[in-house]
């Protein structure tokens, strides 16, 4: 069988035969402590620099956001934005509980499905599950309520993202996922699908020049939240 | 598949210097690369840090492939997912065929990937009856202009905007002929309508993967255009193509890599899109692939283990090391006559192909180091280069001449008293000739090495006698 001649092949190249059991032990206690590595400093500050941090690198990647003081806020910052862009005030949204309970009757003009994304959808409002500060990164990760193909195939995704969920580095945000989420299938916590994503989608596969607007949205928009008393600017 | 033309190094470096078209190509790309990748860098002062431990997390798992294999298969499938283990590059392609055939495939849309470039899977399918549609932008236009990528990260690195231009007008018929591409956007615009439809289309869809995650069974993919997850989202079935030494033990390690990959890569911070995929659709989920499937793949790689070479899997594929290469800055891929150009193709190809085949690669090297200098898991890819020549060499499969040569300079360098005499001899006689000129435009019997260059002349004695008068001084 062919995993048993990859396997034993390595092992020959490495002159030995299978793990001992006390090395076996060590490699999976290594697994369950996940060690972390250097983590730059440049997301390792106070809490309202993390945000200024998150909100500037989202802007460097073409990305924008609009930061509101209360949920309530929402849709109108996502009909300000769509008549700003010259959009049809209409899109599709996640089926996610705290989009849903908004006071989206506010704005009576913006039309709206809570399903998964079709070819036709031009706008979509999506959950976000954390923002990393690092890179100015969106984690989005699959479930029923998160559905994956509002952030691939409408052209204007729009992330609505609460300001409590934004970490530093990429490990507080997996350690927030580790914390939360436990799958169905396997046991564990990792969902069918994470996406991690850095502005808009782009390409430099002609003559090595940046265009925006690849096969996925050719804007992506974060409305953020303020939730967080302690990531607020002093 | 790709013909490997890599024995005729020689002559398709030759015939790419000659090339107008290609040579203006280089020359706009390469130096955007550069740049980029060293502001990047500039911007994360601990980005040296990073590569020793990138360097060590690899050189773990490597260490210890086995355990984490095992580990990484139990978890894709304690998540739903199935795991293709394979030997060969025959063995992948028929398993990724036999997925594709349950799953009553007409049309499969990809992912840019390397190593289904390796195992030829566009016309093992073809030839089946099955529909492959690249649809990463480069690899669009290449598999529209059937050729193949010079680039492991642009594919399209060897064309210039009226190639895509033509092309498209040539290929996409049903569009009006005078239409006008007045920027690069309009291009990737008629790229992105023209694709849409097919990644609605298509049955099955296979990605690569440029890193494996034991702790959790995922496979990550790393792009900037969104199309690998289309691919990967759209189609009822998902195939993940990745070799063993994509792996890494847990999500904290990724993390590391992926600091060092798109900084080493586009000169991004982060790519756009760093996805994880970890087996099929959940209950209650409203999309996403049915079926998740990984062809798990060798195909050479486990012979390099306990080699010289074994550190050459540390590879994560950035193409830092052709983008910093004067040798592919002129060649380009193509020249290189197989799938992987540059450096670590120059170190790579000759483990997966035979270095009788691909023994001009890792002699194609000035052997400046600057592609080890940029690597970021520090692969000391000159000193691989120099094991291959020195292999090629023992297995007698160097032309006549040049071992008659390096034959005769060994008798020379082993026998210093008749070393320095040599060396006296030619100082003076090269003085002589110079005749107060600073450089030779050409000298007689190197007239290939003076070509291309100027040679100094020599002035103030050979090294021996230079270092026996420092040596007294001091």
């Amino acid at each position: 069988m062919s995993k048993e001649a990859i396997l034993n092949a390595i092992r020959r190249g490495l002159k030995r035969g299978p793990l001992p059991a006390d090395q076996r032990a060590m490699l999976e206690a290594r697994l369950l402590a996940r060690p972390r590595h250097l983590i730059p400093a440049r997301s390792r500050v106070p809490r309202p620099d993390q945000i200024k941090l998150f909100i500037a690198n989202v802007e460097k990647e073409f990305g924008s956001v609009t930061r509101v003081a209360d949920a309530d806020d929402i849709p109108g910052a996502v009909a300000e934005y769509l008549s700003q862009q010259n959009l049809a005030p209409r899109f599709v949204m996640a089926p996610h509980p705290e989009l849903q309970a908004l006071p989206w009757s506010d704005r009576a003009m913006l039309e709206f499905e809570t399903r998964r994304a079709e070819a036709s959808d031009l706008v979509s409002v999506q959950h976000g599950y954390a923002g990393i500060a690092e890179t100015g990164t969106l984690m989005l990760p699959s479930d029923p309520a998160r559905p994956t193909t509002l952030n691939l195939l409408a052209e204007t995704e729009i992330v609505v993202l609460r300001a409590s969920r934004i970490t530093g580095p990429y490990e507080d945000a997996w350690d927030m996922l580790r914390a939360e989420r436990q799958d169905p299938i396997s046991g564990g916590f990792m969902p069918r699908n994470v996406m991690l994503v850095t502005g808009p989608s782009r390409s430099a596969d002609i003559e090595q020049t940046l265009e925006l607007g690849a096969h996925g949205p050719r804007r992506l928009h974060v409305i953020l939240v303020d939730d967080d008393p302690a990531a607020l600017p002093g | 598949m790709v013909q490997i033309t890599s024995p005729q190094f020689k002559e398709n470096a030759a015939r790419a210097i000659g090339d107008a078209g290609l040579q203006k190509a280089l020359g706009k790309a390469k130096g955007a690369f550069l740049q980029r990748r060293g502001d990047a860098v500039a911007r994360l002062p601990e980005f040296e840090q990073l590569r020793d431990i990138g360097r060590d997390i690899k050189n773990h798992t490597l260490a210890n492939l086995d355990f984490y294999l095992e580990t990484y298969a139990a978890n894709v499938e304690a998540a739903g997912g199935t795991v293709h283990w394979c030997s060969t590059a025959e063995e992948a392609r028929a398993a990724v065929l036999e997925i594709c055939r349950k799953a009553g495939a007409k049309t499969v849309t990809k992912g840019k990937s390397m190593i289904s470039e390796e195992l030829g899977i566009n016309d093992h399918l073809e030839a089946h009856g099955i529909e492959p549609v690249e649809t990463d932008l480069g690899e669009y236009i290449i598999q529209l202009r059937r050729e193949h990528p010079s680039h492991i990260i642009a594919p399209a690195f060897h064309l210039n905007r009226e190639d895509w231009e033509n092309s498209f007008r040539e290929m996409h018929t049903d569009l009006p002929k005078d239409r006008v591409f007045s920027e690069r956007r309009d291009i990737l615009t008629e790229a992105r309508t023209k694709l849409r439809d097919r990644f609605l289309a298509a049955d099955v869809g296979i990605t690569g993967a440029n890193f494996l995650i034991a702790e959790s069974g995922s496979s990550v993919i790393v792009t900037n255009e969104g199309n690998g997850d289309l691919t990967q989202t759209l189609p009822r079935v998902h195939i993940a193509l990745a070799s063993i030494e994509k792996m890494v033990p847990t999500l904290n390690d990724a993390c590391a890599l992926l600091r060092l990959l798109a900084r080493s890569a586009t000169g991004q911070d982060f790519s756009v899109y760093t996805t994880f995929s970890t087996g099929g659709r959940r209950p209650g989920d409203l999309d996403g692939p049915e079926e998740y499937h990984v062809v798990l793949i060798d195909n050479g790689r486990s012979n390099m283990f306990g080699t010289e070479f074994q550190e050459m899997l540390r590879c994560i594929r950035c193409a830092a090391c052709m983008n910093h290469c004067p040798v592919y800055g002129i060649t380009g891929g193509h020249a290189y006559g197989w799938v992987y150009p540059g450096p670590m193709g120059s170190v790579l190809t000759p483990t997966l192909i035979g270095v009788d085949k691909a023994g001009h690669l890792p002699n194609a090297s000035t052997f400046c180091g600057r592609c080890e200098s940029v690597c970021p898991v520090k692969i000391p890819l000159p000193k691989m280069m120099r094991h291959w020549r020195e292999q090629e060499f023992e297995r007698h499969l160097s032309p006549v001449a040049v071992r008659r040569n390096l034959g005769l300079w060994a008798y020379v360098a082993q026998r210093p008293a008749l070393y320095r005499m040599a060396t006296k001899l030619a100082v003076g006689a090269l003085g002589m000739m110079a005749q107060g000129k600073g450089a030779f435009r050409s000298l007689p019997l190197a007239g290939g090495w003076t070509q291309g260059r100027d040679l100094p002349v020599p002035e103030g004695g050979t090294f021996m006698e230079r270092y026996a008068k420092t040596k007294r001084g001091a």
